[in-house]
């Protein structure tokens, strides 16, 4: 096996998302192991049981759903009070332009609003908890 | 008098690494503030929490003063250490920091201020008897203004940026028919570069050599001076090699003069805490004042070895409003110390070489010290500068600081990227700089030789 043989391989496997090939030519034997990062998907395969249904779950939920993320830094509110009712809960039906939550940045209330008619599927935050730029915040499903 | 329980690290890179050493030294707490894409770096590995705080462009990350104050406010910091570069010369960062209720760890927002006014600057070190390089009284008006001072100083001059730096608005004018032209290009490009457009004017000092003093300062108004550091290894105002002390002027005299002359200046405009004073010195060893850095310094590590003092525990405890510490008469340098800054470079044409570290391998050994981020498997992203390392070597004289210098150059390995580590191998091996006798055009000089030398050819069989 040529070097520029296995230059080909290594690119080929690169493309896909094989991680350990093993080959045996004219009495050459090659073992290309790649290191893949775990996904968080592949995490959850590998804690719990039932891992078919929810792999394949999790990979429809994902292309079905948005993620909606902070655009700032700030905290999260589901209110726009203490005492008044959240914006959303889940099963919300949501119009584009419709608050989601708040996310206050030094004594600023920043409204986060849904880019798309949708129906709220998941919270992913607590009230009153510190966010980051680009934290997930809710998994809507758009209508 | 309490040091603070935790401070924000307003920047990134081998500063943030270094900062946060700092602070764990103090038993201070560290929050560090990332853009999207540096998630995977060391200074945001080595604080104890770190908060995403935005998109890779500067603007919206690192520049971003709502979303640094709002990780300050989440997170409960009682400071921020605003690092050099991105918002450590904001007079108005600081300002909102401290209208927050947060310590900014560096000089006063007026302080700041000024040292951005490069020509008000030179303006009242000039009433307070420092000597300024000889120029315009404050910015040009006019153009009618720029020629008679360029005529009274006497050509060649040199046109600067007021808000500037690093070369842009800079423009050398030999003869009074290139003048008009050059204030036009420089207004534009000081326009573009800082939003404001207005200039000055110095005689400009061929051959000079850039030698600048660190200075320290309590909030009570004791100011210190840490000795000089020689600079003049630039490539278009860039810092490359840095030096102390000055190996041009050996003299005890000297040095003791351009130290004072930085107190004075900082005590001309009341200078708080950690910065330094940059002096242009010309062939017969006339030293003249150049422009103020309020803040932290890329080569503050050349300082700390030869002094011994840990400039950045320094400044968060005089920040904290600690007294200063130390006595001039207690500063005492001891040997000599040389960083020359690594970049991921083209080492030739220092075109920017960003990418995938695939091997790191450091030096060490007696007196080598290494500033930075980088490891093995590291991304240089392409957002930021491209210092990726500060390699800082210290001897008991200068002839020693060279051969560990060259030494440690040698056994420093980094693969997958260009660097700047050629570039370096060749100044130390240099004669003039082995000589000690350089000055701003070094760079220049040296890389117009090597052109000259013709390549030789491989002969095959």
């Amino acid at each position: 096996m040529e070097l520029d043989d296995l230059k080909e391989l290594i690119e080929l496997i690169k493309e896909t998302d094989i991680t350990e090939l093993q080959l045996e030519k004219n009495g050459t034997k090659v073992r290309i192991k790649r290191e893949k990062m775990l996904s968080p998907m592949e995490i959850s395969v590998q804690k719990f049981g039932n891992l078919q249904e929810k792999v394949t779950q999790t990979a429809e939920e994902e292309t079905r759903l948005i993620t909606v993320t902070s655009p700032i830094v700030g905290t999260f509110y589901r209110a726009p009070s203490p005492e008044a009712p959240p914006f959303v809960e889940v099963g919300s039906k949501v119009k584009k332009g419709q608050v989601l939550c708040i996310v206050e940045a030094m004594k600023l209330m920043n409204e986060i609003e849904s880019e798309v008619d949708s129906i709220v599927v998941k919270v992913l935050v607590e009230n009153g908890q510190p966010v980051e730029y680009g934290e997930p915040l809710f998994l809507i499903e758009p209508v | 008098m309490k040091l603070f329980k935790k401070i924000l690290i307003a920047s990134r890179g081998e500063i943030a690494v270094r900062i946060i050493r700092g602070c764990k030294e103090l038993g201070i707490k560290t929050v560090a503030v990332y853009s999207d894409v540096e998630k995977d770096s060391l200074h945001v590995r080595l604080a104890e929490e770190s908060v995403c705080i935005g998109p890779p462009n500067p603007t919206q990350s690192y520049l971003n003063i709502p979303a640094i104050l709002s990780t300050a406010e989440i997170t409960d910091s009682d400071a921020i250490h605003p690092g050099y570069g991105f918002l450590s010369e904001n007079y108005h960062f600081a300002e909102a920091c401290v209208t927050s209720g947060l310590t900014f760890i560096g000089p006063t927002p007026e302080n700041i201020r000024l040292g951005g006014d490069k020509a008000k600057a030179r303006q009242i070190m000039k009433r307070k008897g420092v000597p300024v390089v000889p120029g315009s009284d404050g910015p040009v008006a006019s153009e009618e203004i720029a020629i008679k001072t360029a005529k009274k100083i006497g050509f060649p001059i040199v046109i600067k940026a007021s808000a500037g730096g690093g070369g842009h608005g800079m423009r050398i004018v030999k003869e009074e028919k290139d003048l008009e032209q050059a204030l036009y290009v420089a207004q534009r490009e000081a326009l573009t570069a800082f939003g404001n457009s207005e200039l000055y004017i110095e005689k400009y000092i061929p051959e000079a050599r850039h030698i600048e003093v660190q200075i320290m300062a309590d909030n009570k108004g004791n100011i210190i001076h840490l000795n000089e550091r020689d600079c003049s290894i630039q490539r278009r105002h860039q810092k490359l090699i840095e030096e102390s002390p000055s190996p041009i002027t050996a003299s005890e005299k000297f040095r003791k003069k351009i130290g004072e002359l930085g107190v004075k200046a900082a005590r001309a405009i009341r200078y708080r805490n950690v910065g330094t004073i940059e002096f242009i010195v010309n062939h017969d060893s006339n030293i003249y004042f150049m422009e103020m850095n309020t803040r932290i310094q890329v080569e503050h590590p050349v300082t700390e070895e030869v002094t011994g003092i840990d400039i950045i525990k320094e400044q968060i405890k005089l920040s904290a409003g600690f007294p200063l510490e130390y006595k001039q008469g207690r500063i005492r340098p001891s040997g000599h110390a040389i960083e020359c800054r690594i970049n991921a470079e083209d080492p030739e044409r220092f075109i920017p070489s960003p990418g995938r570290i695939t091997y790191l391998s450091l030096p060490g050994g007696p007196g080598v010290r290494v500033d930075t981020a980088i490891y093995t498997g590291y991304v240089i992203p392409s957002h930021y500068d491209s210092l990726i390392a500060k390699l800082i070597v210290h001897g008991k004289d200068r002839e020693e600081a060279i051969a560990r210098m060259r030494r440690a150059l040698d056994e420093f390995i980094i693969e997958g990227v260009k660097t700047t580590i050629p570039f370096h191998k060749k100044v130390l091996n240099n004669p003039d700089f082995i000589k000690g006798d350089f000055n701003t055009t070094f760079v220049e000089k040296m890389n117009s030789a090597g052109r000259e030398v013709p390549s030789l050819s491989v002969t095959k069989d």
